[in-house]
This record gives C-alpha cells, sequence and structure tokens, in this order.
C-alpha cells in the first residue's frame, strides 16, 4: 500500500521533489569533488584546500536543499497518518537513517577538514584533511544506497 | 523489487553521476581560472579523469535505461512529449559538454608541452588557456539544459 502511496504523486509534489533530488545532486557532487580533490592532492596545500571548500561550499548546501526538500515531501505525503498497522516503507527508513547520520558525519568530516585547513599554515593538517576525506566517501557510499532505495523502492 | 524497479533505480543512479561530474567540473573550471603554472594545471588530470568517467556511465545510463524504461513501463510510451523533449535536450547536453570539455582540455594540453619544453614557471598564455569563455559558455549551457532535463523528467509535461 505505501508503495501505491508513493508512486501515485500529486502535481502539489513535484516542486519539493526537485528540490530533494536536486539538492541530493548537487550533495553527491560535492562529495565526490572534494574526496577526489583531497585524494589526488599529494601534499598539495592549494588542492587540500579545494577539496575542503567543495564540502563546505558545495556539499554543505546541497545536503541543506536536499532536506530541506524532503522535510516538505513528507509533510506532504501521508506518511504521518498511515492507517493502524501499516508501516513506513524501507526505503523512507533508509532515507531517513542515511540523512541524519550522513548529516553527522558530514559535519565531523567539515570540522575535522576545518582543523586540518588552518594547520595547513604551519605546514600540518594532512592527515586531519585525510579524515576528512575517507568520512566524505563514506557519505557519498551511503547517499548512493539512499538513492537506490528511494528510487527502486524496494519494499 | 522487479526488474523495471532495477532499472529504473539505475537511471537514476546514472543521473547522479552525469550531475555530479558538471558539479566536479564547475569546481575545477572555477579553481583552473587562477591556475597559471603547468603543475597546477596538471594536478587537476586525475580529477579530470573521474569526470570523464561519471560523465560516460552518467551519459550512457540514463539514454540506454530510459528508453527501455520508456519501451517497458506501462503508461509511458518513447514518443510522449516529455520523452521526446528529454532525448533532445539529452544531446544537446551531450554536445555542449563535450564542447565544453574540447576547450578545457586545450589548456591541459598547452600544460603539458610547457612542462615538456622544461617551463614550469608561470605562463601567461596558459592562464587565457585556462580561463576560456567559450568553454565557460558551453559548460553553463550544458549544465542549464541537464537542469532542465530534471525539470522535465519531474513535472513530466503532457504525461
Amino acid at each position: 500500500m505505501t508503495g501505491v502511496l508513493a508512486l501515485a504523486r500529486p502535481d502539489s509534489w513535484d516542486f519539493p521533489l526537485f528540490l530533494h533530488v536536486l539538492g541530493a545532486m548537487v550533495l553527491v557532487g560535492g562529495l565526490l569533488t572534494g574526496a577526489s580533490a583531497i585524494a589526488f592532492a599529494r601534499g598539495d596545500a592549494r588542492f587540500l584546500r579545494l577539496g575542503y571548500w567543495t564540502l563546505l561550499g558545495v556539499a554543505l548546501p546541497g545536503y541543506v536543499v536536499m532536506r530541506i526538500g524532503a522535510q516538505w515531501l513528507y509533510s506532504k505525503g501521508p506518511w504521518e497518518d498511515l492507517p493502524e498497522g501499516v508501516d513506513e516503507p524501507a526505503w523512507l527508513g533508509i532515507g531517513w537513517i542515511v540523512a541524519d547520520v550522513g548529516a553527522a558525519l558530514t559535519l565531523i568530516a567539515l570540522i575535522l577538514g576545518g582543523i586540518g585547513v588552518r594547520r595547513l599554515r604551519t605546514g600540518g593538517g594532512t592527515g586531519l584533511l585525510k579524515a576528512a576525506m575517507v568520512i566524505a566517501w563514506i557519505v557519498l557510499a551511503a547517499a548512493l544506497v539512499a538513492v537506490w532505495a528511494m528510487s527502486g523502492k524496494p519494499e | 523489487m522487479s526488474f523495471d524497479d532495477w532499472i529504473l533505480a539505475l537511471h537514476v543512479l546514472s543521473a547522479f553521476a552525469y550531475v555530479a561530474a558538471i558539479v566536479l567540473f564547475w569546481v575545477l573550471v572555477v579553481a583552473v581560472r587562477t591556475s597559471d603554472t603547468p603543475d597546477g594545471t596538471l594536478r587537476m588530470g586525475p580529477v579530470v579523469k573521474i569526470g570523464n568517467a561519471c560523465v560516460a556511465i552518467g551519459a550512457t545510463g540514463t539514454i540506454v535505461l530510459g528508453i527501455w524504461l520508456a519501451f517497458s513501463v506501462g503508461g509511458y510510451d518513447i514518443w510522449d512529449p516529455w520523452i521526446i523533449a528529454a532525448l533532445v535536450l539529452w544531446v544537446l547536453a551531450a554536445e555542449t559538454g563535450r564542447r565544453s570539455g574540447t576547450e578545457f582540455m586545450a589548456g591541459m594540453t598547452k600544460a603539458k608541452e610547457l612542462r615538456d619544453a622544461g617551463q614550469e614557471g608561470p605562463s601567461a598564455e596558459l592562464l587565457a588557456a585556462n580561463r576560456t569563455q567559450r568553454g565557460l559558455q558551453m559548460h553553463t549551457l550544458s549544465s542549464v539544459i541537464v537542469l532542465l532535463i530534471l525539470v522535465d523528467m519531474i513535472w513530466k509535461p503532457g504525461a
């Protein structure tokens, strides 16, 4: 039943869905670019900074737009008033978990990376930026699982 | 999940790869505008390769799996206006993206030439190649077209 509810999409859901998907796409692009720039920096401070600022300036705004779209869609949907005995679909649960855990991990990556960028001035910080990169790869992988779940809608 | 559900999920994942590549190239387009040395320009090479791989996966996946879905999923036909619009926009996005790539690769080629000639310092000619206006225009156009495809996919005009 929840699958049917998800497929029968009223027109009023289109704009929130557009925001949600566009934000998620920018988030994925920002994570990919930021993590890749740090991965291939080979100690080059300019490239390490580029990676960090991409995570902060592209991935984070993408996350915010994705999350606003998600909450807007949720408020329009039937999920808060499901009949007794009908659970939220698995794909929705996967989306929430990835969004919430992903937000926490992204914040940790940004804090670690921010300290790392500051330490670049004194010749350090590379390790912290690599830690931020590893977290970004993990969030990216989780985001792709969420995309699969939200588009394929496994029962 | 049915087979069509899997195809739809892979179609959407391909679209994410495509847009992720466009975002990646935007970051590089901005970053390369201040790059006037061969080393600084060539360092972007590995990230460019990741972007190219994502474009290849994204462009191929969206068109092949999209056409599959148009034939396979009930209620949609390949001649539906929003599907024809998406196909036309996809071709335009691919061509503008290709032209943008050609423009920016000229900077990479110039950087290789300078490095091979032993010139490691700043070069005004390299900076000019990296700041290609035509490349920027083509990338902007390609991005707008892909955004229109996303709008088309969500609103499905005429469906």
